[in-house]
């Protein structure tokens, strides 16, 4: 029985990580540029600019079918958890995993959370910025240290800087229908901690790498 | 006995087939396959797809034809809008023009409601379009959002929807051909192209206008019109003109889709792209395709219905 449902569970998932991926396609025709880094079997972790629900939707559409079933994307507790469409949305049909923001007593510990899926295998999608980034004048947020405690809890695990093309502007926050916008997400070359590097250096130096991938900086330069 | 779509159709595949044969013989003799070889074998792979595309369209009539520029347009309009600077504060305007404007303006096509199909964008978008950006309160760059949104909607609703529109027209003795119409300014502008191309790839040395587009140049020019001007004339069976009428027509449709091409390089020039997207492969965008068509289509539209329609 518990078997059945089971593979029912993963082709519920299955089928709706196709259609997400389909959907997401057809608004915004995405498409992957590998620039630095290849798709690949590795466990890794994807570290994203933040500014819409979608976001984690059009990164996972850029992978590989196979990797995309195994890569979960993390996600505020305090948002997808607070009614139940979202929960089902967020556990039962993408298997995000949620995290809690503000650590409180009885709360999860974020790390926990996010290393034991690491340790199962999957791969994890981030958003360092921790929130969403609604400045229209600012490229990125600072980042939290979420990134470098996993970068020096699983050093064996690749991070990879992904800028995620102008989602902001298909799905402004607190919007629901998505305008039609081309989107285009670039991977860059995995990123590792040097060693004695300190926290605030590598958030830093991770928050560049990222910049650097956007391609509208170039274009302006 | 075939009927003109069939020879029509017939004719295509046998210039698709020796294009094709062409690029393979080139491809087969040069040792490393360039950039540019590469490039042309993509082009022709792409051409045959747009013309079984079209040619599926016009089997199903106005429907198809509508359906497959309701399409089209809305690849060209994003790929128009995500090239402009835009602003959250514009949103609904931008989620209207795809959800409103393109379905409303293709179903006035449908209808064959002339008077509101020529003045829905012109007139009625143009105004409230402005009206709720300016309600939105958001004062930052005003002038250039507007008009950028505008000129968006004009070249990828208002003047494409104008190829389809031609299947409206009511031509005396010409009942029921509409759709040979519809063939002829595609492949006389869309040959203008290629023919400019090709004139340009062979002769090219003197530029048009450098500092849009390198690429473009007199020799290709007058190559690819003089040229596309005759493939008109040869093609006046498919149309109500007579062959000197199919000449002078074709050349002013190509004339104007040379200017489409020029105007779309300077915007893509001041944005910094070299093509609009990259649905098409080897081409770019749809927009790197269509460019010449959305200049031409308004003025063959209004030509044919002035001098020959009822």
């Amino acid at each position: 029985m518990n078997e059945i449902r089971n593979r029912a569970n993963k082709s519920v998932k299955r089928l709706t990580g196709s259609l997400l991926a389909g959907f997401a396609w057809a608004v915004t025709g995405v498409r992957p540029i590998w620039a630095g880094s290849a798709p690949s079997h590795r466990q890794r972790i994807y570290f994203a600019n933040h500014a819409s629900h979608g976001d984690f939707i059009l990164l996972s559409s850029c992978l590989p079918r196979q990797e995309r079933e195994r890569t979960r994307a993390v996600a505020a507790a305090d948002y997808w958890g607070k009614t139940p469409l979202r929960r089902l949305i967020a556990n039962d049909l993408l298997s995000t995993v949620l995290i809690e923001r503000q650590v409180s007593e009885g709360a999860q510990n974020p790390m926990e959370a996010m290393l034991s899926v690491l340790e199962q295998g999957d791969s994890l999608i981030i958003f360092p910025e921790g929130t969403r980034n609604i400045d229209e004048d600012q490229k990125l947020l600072p980042f939290r240290s979420g990134l470098y405690n996993l970068a020096l809890a699983r050093p064996d695990v690749e991070l990879v800087p992904c800028w995620i093309e102008n989602m902001s502007r298909v799905l402004p926050k607190g919007k629901f229908l998505p305008v039609p916008l081309l989107c285009r997400v670039v991977f860059g070359e995995p990123i590792a901690l040097v060693q004695d590097e300190e926290r605030h250096a590598f958030l830093k130096r991770s928050r560049e790498a990222l910049l650097a991938l956007d391609p509208q900086q170039k274009r302006s330069a | 006995m075939l009927t003109d779509f069939q020879l029509l159709a017939i004719g295509l595949i046998a210039i698709l087939t020796l294009a094709s044969t062409v690029a393979a013989v080139l491809s087969r003799r040069a040792e490393t396959p360039t950039a540019t070889l590469t490039n042309l074998t993509q082009r022709i792979n792409a051409w045959w797809v747009m013309v079984a595309v079209l040619g599926l369209a016009l089997l199903f009539g106005k429907t198809g034809l509508v359906i497959l520029f309701v399409l089209i347009s809305f690849f060209s309009l994003r790929e128009f809008v995500t090239l402009t600077a835009t602003r959250n504060s514009d949103y609904w305007v931008l989620l209207g023009m795809f959800l409103i404007i393109i379905p409303v303006q293709y179903w006035l096509v449908w209808t064959e409601w002339y008077g509101l199909f020529v003045i829905f964008i012109p007139v009625y978008c143009f105004l409230l379009m402005p009206a709720l950006t300016a309600l939105n309160g958001d004062t930052e760059n005003f002038l250039e959002r507007i008009a950028a949104q505008q000129w968006a909607v004009m070249i990828a609703v208002y003047c494409m929807s104008h190829v389809p529109a031609l299947l409206t027209l009511s031509i005396p003795g010409y009942e029921g051909r509409n759709v040979l119409l519809v063939a002829f300014l595609m492949i006389t502008v869309q040959g203008s192209d290629v023919l400019q191309y090709i004139f340009g790839k062979l002769f090219g040395k003197h530029p048009v206008a450098p500092r849009v587009s390198p690429s473009k140049t007199w020799e290709g020019l007058v190559g690819g019109l003089g040229s596309a001007t005759a493939l008109g004339a040869a093609l006046y069976w498919l149309t109500p003109f007579n062959p000197w009428q199919a000449a002078l027509v074709a050349f002013l449709s190509c004339l104007m889709g040379f200017f489409g091409g020029l105007v779309a390089s300077a915007i893509k020039r001041d944005q910094g792209v070299k093509d609009w997207g990259y649905l098409i492969g080897g081409h770019g965008g749809m927009m790197d395709r269509a460019d010449s068509l959305v200049f031409s289509a308004p003025i063959f539209f209004h030509i044919v219905r002035y001098f020959w329609a009822a």
